[in-house]
């Protein structure tokens, strides 16, 4: 039971990053991507049907871990506080950004929320980077299950870590460089002309350097977390995950050169999955590794709700997500084609 | 400061700033729901138009909602760690049934709401306002069951570890508290919501300005107002004060500034609480009163707060009594004004009274003062306990984030929310300014 609600869990934190992840990426991009007003607007109709929607899954997600695995959203939530609570502010600001930008015309306004969704856009990609580079690295849990980390200590990734040392730091550059890649797709694949043939080429490029981190990045993450190699010699048939994903990877490169842009951006969303699902299959069944002690780690045995309350949650959780997923069916069919200069949200 | 009165100021200041829009979206959401019926009705376009300008007021409100809503959910755990280990067995389920059965029907139809209008046709166009109205208020109802449960919890027990566990999944939907603190709650929201619309109408109306749609707004918005008020006096205000008579009999009296027991007690309607004397100083009060309404007896015995050890009250009495006082004396005037308001409709005589124009539009910021002052009354009133009866409040706190972590945290949302205040008040403005004529279907 733990184990199904593990990977349900995972699968909501990577709708979350397919979905929204384009929107911090069109953010991430819009300078480079549009130079004019007119441009900035459309790259902002890309998004603006969907994008709250797509941070629902963020919500959704925090709440099924929070129904799901107590102990462990207890502990993460207090032990990451300030960066919690910078990524709050930086949520805030790129969501009034985004609603607030068409409410008035005039040429001070709206280069302030460009400026604003720009900026939010490419922290919270990097510090949901460095989250992820925590969570695998692991944090110094005490006999209660507890840790507090301060922002940085010595930069190393060793007994009394940081929330930033050069390992996590790198984790957020590989995933600014990974939501950008993502976001300059989907912006290709929503528009036409001068924009899209500009978010094609940032694409093109950011590639290049999605590669080079990714490589660094696998690399330092065996060197850093020992559990990652054991899950998959134990489990060998696991490396079909990071195969999936190299095989993604390449694949959005060869689409985007040949101008397919749906299967560009599709294969980009493979990528972010089994990049993810590669993550969560080397830490199972660990949900926060101890840096430490082994034996300190949150695991979903030791984290996780009673019995009944996961069998009970089962039901309705499994109608509800039929639901959501007819709801974006229809929002994205509805919203299915390229959009126009013309056209505003 | 010690770290858990920060703690504690920290989550009062951002759920009370978060707690002024939906209040407004919720209510909204129906009196839209409305204004498009009547537009599928009528087929006049009026009320199409009318609603598409409260579309775009409840859209800023709905985005406020959201961006301070977030870090509500967050704050369980990040400030309250504790609480939300033990309980999240419990609690995580009415979280994540939010979630998973509200935010994603509001946030997937608020779009096709808000830009489909010339697209999906009329009746389309309707069913969606009747997904976000349903949205909104599933959202009202998980979150009003999460804080019932928090006022009285049942369907629980206590796990090995200490930690509480789920037993019976629809107790906790079913509480006996949610009921009436449901309907509470959302009747609350339509009085915000309707007076709101009222006093655009009466603002319109007092400016000589979009005069169809004033006397649109007036009429709606004082009806759905009416209907609302009464409905949070009889029967929700008073299934709620014999809950709290019932089962937190010391937050009853600690709302009353009842210091002592007594039988045919009095209903105070003004006075000050003075802690040192134990006594309601300056009191105005309605002989034996309190009693009746308690108990439908003049003679019942009203629990003082002598009755009840100290460290059992509420750890500020006079702060319950006064946000209480402030509710229902608010809800007693919104009465009044509406009543009269009603009436004149009636008469046909409201659109030409001035004065009571004057009143409605006035009245604005009121029931967001009525509103918040009923949650302070929930929730100091629950104190000293965060869970009634279970968990004292200081043992819920996240014990690893120290005082200096949590005012550094205070002291950015209270600079954020006071930029958004300025911001949220400068587009709704021109919106208002702009008026309902120029919205075309988009």
């Amino acid at each position: 039971m733990e184990t199904i609600w593990f990977w349900l869990v995972a699968c909501m934190l990577v709708a979350y990053v397919i979905f929204d992840g384009f929107d911090f990426g069109a953010g991430i991009v819009h300078f480079l991507v549009a130079r004019t007003d007119a441009e900035r607007c459309v790259v902002f109709s890309t998004i603006g049907p969907v994008w709250d929607g797509n941070e629902v899954w963020l919500l959704a997600a925090g709440g099924t871990l929070y129904f799901a695995f107590p102990a462990l959203y207890a502990s993460s939530f207090s032990g990451f506080y300030l960066p919690l609570m910078m990524v709050l502010w930086l949520l805030i600001l790129r969501g009034v950004s985004i609603e607030f930008r068409n409410h008035v015309e005039s040429p001070v306004w709206h280069p302030l929320w460009d400026a604003g969704f720009a900026i939010a856009s490419a922290l919270l990609a990097i510090f949901f980077g460095a989250a992820l580079g925590n969570v695998v690295r692991g944090v110094p849990l005490d006999a209660s299950g507890e840790f507090f980390l301060p922002l940085w200590t010595d930069w190393t990734p060793g007994q009394s870590p940081g929330i930033l040392d050069w390992y996590t730091v790198l984790a957020g550059v590989t995933v600014l460089a990974v939501l950008a890649l993502h976001g300059a797709l989907w912006v290709a694949l929503k528009t036409a002309g001068e924009v899209e043939t500009r978010a094609r080429r940032v694409a093109g490029r950011v590639w290049w350097g999605v590669l080079v981190l990714m490589n660094l990045l696998t690399v330092a993450s065996f060197r850093v977390q020992p559990r990652l190699q054991a899950s998959f010699v134990a489990r060998p048939w696991g490396w079909v995950f990071p195969f999936v994903a190299i095989a993604a990877l390449l694949t959005a490169a060869v689409m985007n050169y040949r101008l397919r842009e749906r299967a560009a951006f599709l294969a980009s969303s493979l990528f972010l999955a089994a990049m993810l699902v590669s993550v969560a299959f080397g830490l199972y069944p660990c949900v926060l590794p101890s840096n430490g002690d082994p034996e300190l780690s949150l695991t979903i045995a030791n984290a996780s709700a009673a019995p009944y309350g996961l069998r009970v949650g089962l039901v309705w959780f499994i109608p509800g997500m039929l639901l959501t997923a007819a709801y974006f069916v229809y929002a994205y069919r509805s919203f299915a084609g390229k959009v126009g200069v013309e056209e505003r949200p | 400061m010690d770290a858990l009165t920060i703690h504690r100021l920290h989550f009062a200041f951002t759920v009370t700033f978060h707690y002024l829009f939906p209040q407004l979206t919720m209510g909204l959401a129906l009196l839209i729901l409305i204004l498009k019926t009547m537009a599928l009705r009528t087929g006049n376009p009026h009320y199409a138009s009318a609603a598409r300008f409260w579309a775009k007021i409840f859209a800023i409100n709905f985005a406020m909602g959201v961006v301070t809503g977030i870090p509500m959910e967050f704050q369980f755990g990040t400030n309250w760690s504790r609480f939300a280990k033990s309980a999240g067995g419990v609690i995580g389920q009415t979280l994540a049934m939010e979630g998973v059965f509200s935010f994603f029907l509001e946030s997937s139809f608020l779009g096709a709401f808000l830009y489909g209008e010339k697209r999906l046709g009329p009746k389309a166009h309707w069913f969606t306002a009747l997904l976000v109205f349903l949205g909104s208020w599933l959202s009202g109802f998980f979150i009003v069951a999460t804080d019932a449960w928090m006022q009285h919890p049942t369907g629980y027990a206590i796990g090995a570890h200490g930690e509480m566990v789920l037993t019976s999944f629809w107790s906790l939907l079913l509480n006996p508290w949610l009921g009436w603190q449901y309907i509470h709650t959302m009747a609350g929201s339509v009085v915000t919501a309707g007076v709101a619309m009222a006093a655009v109408g009466a603002f319109y109306l007092l400016t000589g300005s979009h005069q169809e749609h004033g006397r649109t707004f007036v009429r709606l918005g004082v009806i759905a107002g009416i209907l609302a008020t009464v409905l949070m006096l009889f029967p929700s205000g008073d299934g709620q004060g014999r809950n709290i008579a019932w089962h937190q009999p010391v937050t009853l009296a600690a709302m009353e500034g009842l210091f002592t027991t007594e039988q045919g007690a009095p209903l105070a309607i003004l006075g000050q609480p003075d802690m040192d004397r134990r006594r309601l100083d300056n009191p105005l009060v309605v002989p034996r009163a309190l009693s009746f309404l308690t108990y439908q007896s003049w003679k019942a015995e009203v629990k003082g707060l002598d009755s009840f050890p100290p460290q059992n009250w509420p750890d500020s009495v006079p702060l319950v009594y006064y946000s209480y006082h402030i509710m229902v004396g608010l809800g007693t005037i919104f009465l009044a004004v509406l009543a009269i308001a009603a009436f004149r409709l009636w008469r046909g005589a409201l659109y030409r009274s001035r004065p009571l124009l004057w009143l409605l539009m006035m009245m604005l910021p009121f029931p967001y003062i009525a509103n918040t002052a009923g949650w302070i009354t929930a929730e100091v009133g629950r104190q000293p306990w965060l869970i009634y009866g279970v968990m004292r409040t200081p043992a819920g706190v996240s014990a690893q984030v120290s005082s200096g972590n949590a005012l550094f945290t205070l002291i950015g949302f209270l600079g954020i929310y006071t930029i958004l205040s300025i911001l949220f008040l400068f587009l709704v403005y021109r919106e208002i300014e702009e008026g309902p004529e120029r919205a075309a279907a988009v």
